[in-house]
C-alpha cells in the first residue's frame, strides 16, 4: 500500500541566497570594506546619485562599484568617469541582484585589484522596488531611494524594501514645486513601518541635502 | 519575475534533501509558507513551479502554499492588530508605527510529502499523480 512521509524542512526559501549573502559580507569584513546596497524603482536616481557620491568621497576613500545594469553598460559607463572601479554584473533577464551575482563581482574585485586598499563598495541593484527587497548581497547597510515624482503612497503600495532600509533618500526634490507631493507624507508613511530609518531630502541636481548624504555615508566605513 | 528565481531555490534544496535520502522517496508534495508581507506572489510562484519543474524529477509534483497574514503586535497596546496592506501599517488604536512582525514574512519550505520507495523495483514505480495538460510551453517529457 500506499504510505506518505513527511519531512519537515523549516528551509527558508532563501536560504541559499542568505547564506551567500553572508559569506559575500565575510569577505568585506575580512577585508574592511563597508557594503552599501542602493536600490530604487528604475530612474528614481541611484546613478546620479553615485556619480555625485564618487565625486565628494573618492578622495576622502578608496571606493568600487558593482553595477546591476540589466543589460547595458550605460550606467557603468557613467560611473567610470570617475575612476574608480566598476564592475558590470549582467543580471541577464533577472529583476534584482541576488549573492550569487555580487560574489561574482566580488571575485572580480578580489582578483584584479587588492581588495584590502578600498573602504567602500556601492551595489547598484537593478531598477525596482519589489525584489530587491528580498534578496541579501552581502551588504552591511540598505539605501532605499524613492523620487517625489512616484508619489507618497508608494512605501505603503510597496512596504518590504521601505521597511528594510536602514536609509531612504527622497531623490529629486528640487522638481518638488512642480508637484502635488507632500513630503512629509512620505516620511510619516515610511516611518509607519520603519521608524528608525534615516530620511534624507536631496537633489543631485541642486546638491540639496548631499553632504547630509556623505556625512551619513562616512559614518558606515569602518 | 523574482519567483522565477525562487522556484530555482526551492528546486536546488529539494535536490539537495532528495540527494541525501539513502532510498529516493517518490516526493508528492512541497508544502510552502508565504507571508502576506513579502515579495512573493503565490499564483506566478505555482506558474513557475510548473514550468521548471516539467522536464525533472520534482514533474507532477504539487506545490501546496500556505499564505500567512500580516500580523503585527503594538507594544503600547500590548496587542496584536493586522496591518492594512498597501493603506496602513501603524496601530489603529494607538498609531504607534508596526516594529514587531508576529507573522507575514514568512518565506519557507515547510515539509516534503513523500512515499518511500523502499519495497518498489527502482523508483517511481507508483505514480499517484497523472500528469497534467496544463503545462506550458514545449511537450512534456515522461515524468520517468
Ligand atoms: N531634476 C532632477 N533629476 C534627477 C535627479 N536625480 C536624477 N535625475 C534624473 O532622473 C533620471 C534617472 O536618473 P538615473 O540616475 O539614471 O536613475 P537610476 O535610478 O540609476 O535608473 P536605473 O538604473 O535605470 O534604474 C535622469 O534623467 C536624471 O537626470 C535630481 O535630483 N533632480
Ligand atoms: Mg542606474
Ligand atoms: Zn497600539
Amino acid at each position: 500500500m500506499h504510505q506518505t512521509f513527511d519531512a519537515a524542512l523549516e528551509i527558508n526559501l532563501l536560504h541559499a541566497n542568505q547564506e551567500g549573502a553572508d559569506h559575500n559580507r565575510q569577505h568585506f569584513d575580512q577585508w574592511g570594506i563597508t557594503c552599501l546596497n542602493i536600490m530604487s524603482s528604475p530612474g528614481a536616481g541611484k546613478t546620479v546619485l553615485l556619480e555625485q557620491t564618487l565625486k565628494a568621497l573618492k578622495n576622502k576613500f578608496k571606493i568600487a562599484v558593482i553595477e546591476g545594469d540589466m543589460t547595458t553598460e550605460l550606467d557603468a559607463d557613467r560611473l567610470r568617469k570617475y575612476n574608480v572601479p566598476v564592475i558590470p554584473i549582467n543580471t541577464g533577464r533577472s529583476c534584482h541582484l541576488d549573492s550569487k551575482m555580487v560574489a561574482g563581482g566580488i571575485h572580480i574585485l578580489e582578483h584584479q585589484y587588492n581588495p584590502t586598499d578600498f573602504d567602500l563598495v556601492f551595489v547598484e541593484n537593478v531598477g525596482n522596488l519589489v525584489c530587491p527587497a528580498e534578496f541579501e548581497v552581502g551588504e552591511h547597510a540598505k539605501i532605499a531611494l524613492l523620487s517625489v515624482t512616484e508619489g507618497e503612497d508608494k512605501p505603503l503600495k510597496y512596504p518590504v524594501m521601505f521597511q528594510e532600509a536602514d536609509c531612504l533618500l527622497i531623490t529629486k526634490i528640487d522638481l518638488a514645486p512642480y508637484l502635488d507631493i507632500d513630503l512629509d507624507r512620505i516620511t510619516e508613511n515610511v516611518r509607519q513601518m520603519n521608524p528608525q530609518v534615516t530620511i534624507i531630502s536631496v537633489s543631485a541636481k541642486t546638491g540639496e541635502g548631499l553632504e547630509e548624504w556623505f556625512a551619513w555615508v562616512s559614518d558606515r566605513i569602518k | 519575475m523574482h519567483e522565477t528565481d525562487m522556484t530555482k531555490a526551492l528546486i536546488l534544496t529539494v535536490k539537495d534533501w532528495y540527494h541525501s535520502q539513502p532510498d529516493k522517496p517518490k516526493i508528492e508534495k512541497i508544502h510552502l509558507i508565504v507571508g502576506q508581507f513579502t515579495c512573493v506572489e503565490p499564483v506566478s510562484l505555482q506558474f513557475a513551479w510548473e514550468v521548471q519543474t516539467q522536464n525533472i524529477f520534482l514533474a507532477g509534483v504539487e506545490l501546496v502554499i500556505k499564505e500567512t497574514p500580516l500580523i503585527a503586535f503594538c507594544h503600547s497596546c500590548q496587542q496584536e492588530y493586522q496591518p492594512e496592506i498597501g493603506l496602513q501599517y501603524s496601530c489603529p488604536d494607538c498609531n504607534s508605527p508596526m516594529e514587531d512582525i508576529k507573522s507575514g514574512r514568512e518565506l519557507k519550505i515547510d515539509r516534503i510529502e513523500y512515499s518511500s520507495t523502499n519495497n518498489l523495483k527502482g523508483c517511481g514505480g507508483e505514480q499517484p499523480f497523472a500528469p497534467t495538460d496544463k503545462c506550458i510551453g514545449g511537450s512534456r517529457t515522461d515524468p520517468n
